[in-house]
């Protein structure tokens, strides 16, 4: 509970400090949408429209309330264009633009935790089991590399390699809705598989090093003289006792990976939030950067979050609390 | 597919408990054999399948047929790099071994080849960096005159190239190999020197906060908590938005913002770290002995405390820079970091990028984008087993 509030506390304050940086650019909004050819009246109109006229805190809490609510205001890009046009209709809001994309987001991030989660942990104790013998060192030297290289690196060799030279997989992942799941899970294979390779490198090392970390207790050298088999020794008397920070680790990783998307996105066309947040940068579309910031802070604090309230559940010294 | 997957891997099952029943039967029991799990003899049967698989590609890439040789182009130069590199290090390391003082052969005697080879690619990168100048054959912004434009890498006429530019032109015809050198000194200068930035506002608070402790500990710590819970590459496109707005107006080079945005967000890290390094300190008798001295507070931290946390800040100092190094080559791939006309391959590798498409026909012209990348990767990797080793070596992790 006590963490749930501090969570709560430190989303708020993540949502003022974006709101405060945002508001530290030059000039507002209303003439940043007129552009340079604008008269007094048509900026004025702008900025009572958008409630600019507004002191700071009241927009900041106008902000809020309406984020809350789900509406994160209309998009600069569109109501420029709208007003380009003579109509307000088509003034797209945030949300509108933000939902289907954080959906197929969701989607990349599902497919690749379904794939990294498992082949993580099962790798990680064979590297424990294996531990110091060619297997382990191999598999060090290879999760070293795919940990430190750029992800558009690995993005473009798997395009090579299954895209181009070998047609497995389609390079470029253009996702629409109603796309049947089968073709949907194909175009964002490749995706999730760059993702994959950056997320299990480190939560495999992670579950070796918890595991070995354990293997000096005197319950494991116990089980090892009652003649266990160290397979056994491993998922029965270690592995729980090393849930805690593998849970952590992976939480920590699918954080990433609901962040870390950015890159992969662009590099596949994935239409997804993050390619939303690099594109609305780039045209300034400052309402947009606003909203996929507080929305990819608020899914790194939830999954921060629950990696507390799980290790929590996982270890009784913990849960009952003396 | 996923038929053939699993007939594969059920087969293997099948030859790694025949190559275990034969092994018992050949050698009448021996230890080895008769102990060895199943998944031992299926790694055994594994690796065979790989290494033969790959040494099959190898010749396939030398084939006649260019079809073919196309296709295991990239596969058969990969293989020879990891060669060369492991020969080259190995070389390193035996180079090591006899010449320098008694320290520098001592620490090559105990060195794992993979921590040689990080510390041979580091030296080299940081002579291309600080020598860039003389070594690269054209200047970065250089549109040379009478060169076409997209020059296959190669240097071979039949496929493109031209033996004056080893490494191709690009799309507006100037000299990738200079341009990759002349990203050396850029990209790895703004990136150490942005490290450098992030550890001094980092260490600085952090070992503050450890000695001081009280208000000051508290309200740094709240502040880097939120700092912190903001997702770091998130934080600094935002960050980087804003500064590009204000770049023009103030008429500063958005660089110079990038460096201190990333250093800033950085800083956050190095502090968490320093702090908890600087508390254990702290508490120790010969900082009380200090303290009681009548030693004043910059005393103690750059002469008691700083020399007995350089190890872990050390270390760290390499993951840090992996780190820098890896957002920043990122922004640059996304078009708001470091800025044309100065080279960086972050920048490269987004211009060039179009060309992995033709891999198949024309292999060579595909190694452009991929050399930025390579390059990249080769030095976060490098830093990343130097650093392996050096937390191996004062962890004492031996198990």
């Amino acid at each position: 509970m006590q963490r749930l509030a501090l969570g709560l506390l430190t989303l708020l304050i993540v949502s003022v400090v974006i709101f405060v940086a945002v508001n530290m650019l030059p000039g507002d909004f209303a003439q940043a949408i007129l552009g340079q050819g604008a008269t007094e009246e048509s900026v004025a109109a702008i900025r009572r429209d958008l409630g600019l006229d507004q002191p700071m805190i009241t927009r900041y809490f106008d902000w809020l309330g309406g984020v809350v609510q789900g509406d994160f205001g209309a998009s600069f890009a569109s109501a420029n264009a709208a007003s380009f046009s003579g109509t307000t209709s088509g003034v797209k809001t945030v949300a509108q633009q933000i939902g289907p994309r954080f959906a197929n987001t969701m989607f990349l991030a599902a497919v690749t935790a379904v794939i990294a989660v498992p082949l993580s942990v099962t790798l990680g104790i064979l590297a424990a089991l294996y531990r110091n013998s060619v297997f382990d060192r191999a598999a060090n030297i290879f999760t070293l590399t795919s940990i430190s290289s750029p992800e558009f690196f690995l993005a473009y060799v798997l395009i090579l390699f299954l895209a181009v030279l070998n047609p497995i997989f389609p390079s470029l992942s253009n996702i629409y809705d109603g796309m049947a799941f089968g073709e949907r899970l194909n175009k964002s294979m490749l995706p999730a598989l760059v993702l994959t390779l950056v997320v299990t490198a480190h939560m495999m090392r992670m579950t070796r090093a918890a595991i070995i970390n354990l293997l000096a207790s005197p319950y494991i050298e116990m089980a090892r003289l009652k003649g266990m088999s160290p397979m056994r020794v491993i998922v029965k008397h270690a592995l729980p006792n090393a849930l805690a920070p593998i849970i952590n680790v992976v939480a920590l990783n699918l954080a990433y990976l609901i962040t870390g998307v950015v890159v992969v996105e662009v590099v596949f066309v994935y239409p997804g939030i993050g390619q939303l947040f690099v594109d609305s940068v780039k045209t300034r579309d400052i309402p947009v950067v606003q909203a996929c910031c507080l929305i990819f802070a608020a899914a790194y604090i939830l999954l921060n979050l629950t990696a507390d309230i799980m290790s929590i559940l996982s270890n009784p010294r913990l849960r009952h609390p003396k | 597919m996923i038929l053939w997957i699993a007939a594969v891997l059920i087969g293997m099952g099948a030859l790694a408990w025949v190559f275990r029943f034969a092994g018992q039967a050949a050698t009448g029991n021996a230890p080895k054999f008769r102990d060895m799990p199943f998944g031992v003899a299926y790694g055994y049967i594994l690796a065979v399948l790989v290494v033969g698989w790959l040494i099959w590609a190898y010749f396939q890439g030398r084939s006649s047929d260019t079809a073919i040789a196309n296709k295991f182009f990239f596969l058969r130069i990969g293989i020879e790099g990891f060669i060369i590199f492991a020969i080259a290090a190995w070389l390193f390391r035996l180079a090591g071994r006899r010449v320098g003082t008694a320290w520098s052969r001592k620490m090559f005697r105990a060195m794992p080849l993979t921590a040689a080879f990080g510390v041979m690619i580091i030296l080299i990168y940081a002579i291309l960096a600080i020598f860039a100048g003389l070594l690269a054959p054209y200047g970065q912004e250089q549109i040379i005159p009478g060169v076409a434009a997209n020059i296959t890498p190669g240097g071979d006429p039949a496929l493109g190239g031209n033996p004056d530019f080893p490494l191709g032109t690009d799309q507006i015809g100037r000299d990738i190999l200079s341009r990759l050198i002349y990203g050396a000194q850029n990209t790895v200068g703004i990136a150490f020197a942005t490290t450098l930035l992030a550890f001094f506002l980092g260490g600085t608070f952090g070992f503050l906060a450890a000695t001081f402790g009280g208000w000051l500990d508290q309200v740094l710590s709240r502040m880097v908590d939120v700092l912190m819970a903001i997702p770091s590459l998130i934080f600094a496109l935002l960050l980087m938005t804003i500064a590009s707005v204000w770049a023009p107006r103030l008429g500063i080079p958005l660089t110079v913002f990038m460096v201190i945005i990333i250093a800033v967000i950085d800083s956050t890290r190095v502090f968490r770290l320093s702090r908890a390094v600087g508390q254990n300190i702290v508490v120790m008798d010969y900082i009380e002995a200090a303290k009681l001295r009548g030693e004043g507070f910059g005393y103690i931290i750059f002469k008691e405390i700083l020399p007995n946390a350089t190890a872990p800040l050390l270390a760290e100092f390499g993951l840090r820079f992996c780190f820098v190094f890896l957002t920043i080559a990122a922004l640059s791939f996304l078009g708001v970091g470091i800025q044309p006309p100065l080279a960086d391959w972050g920048t490269m590798v987004r211009d060039l990028s179009g060309f992995v498409n033709y891999a198949q026909f024309a292999p060579m012209a595909a190694t452009a984008p991929l050399l930025a990348a390579g390059a990249i990767a080769l030095l976060t990797v490098a830093v990343n087993f130097v650093v392996d080793w050096m937390l191996h070596k004062s962890s004492g992790l031996k198990e």
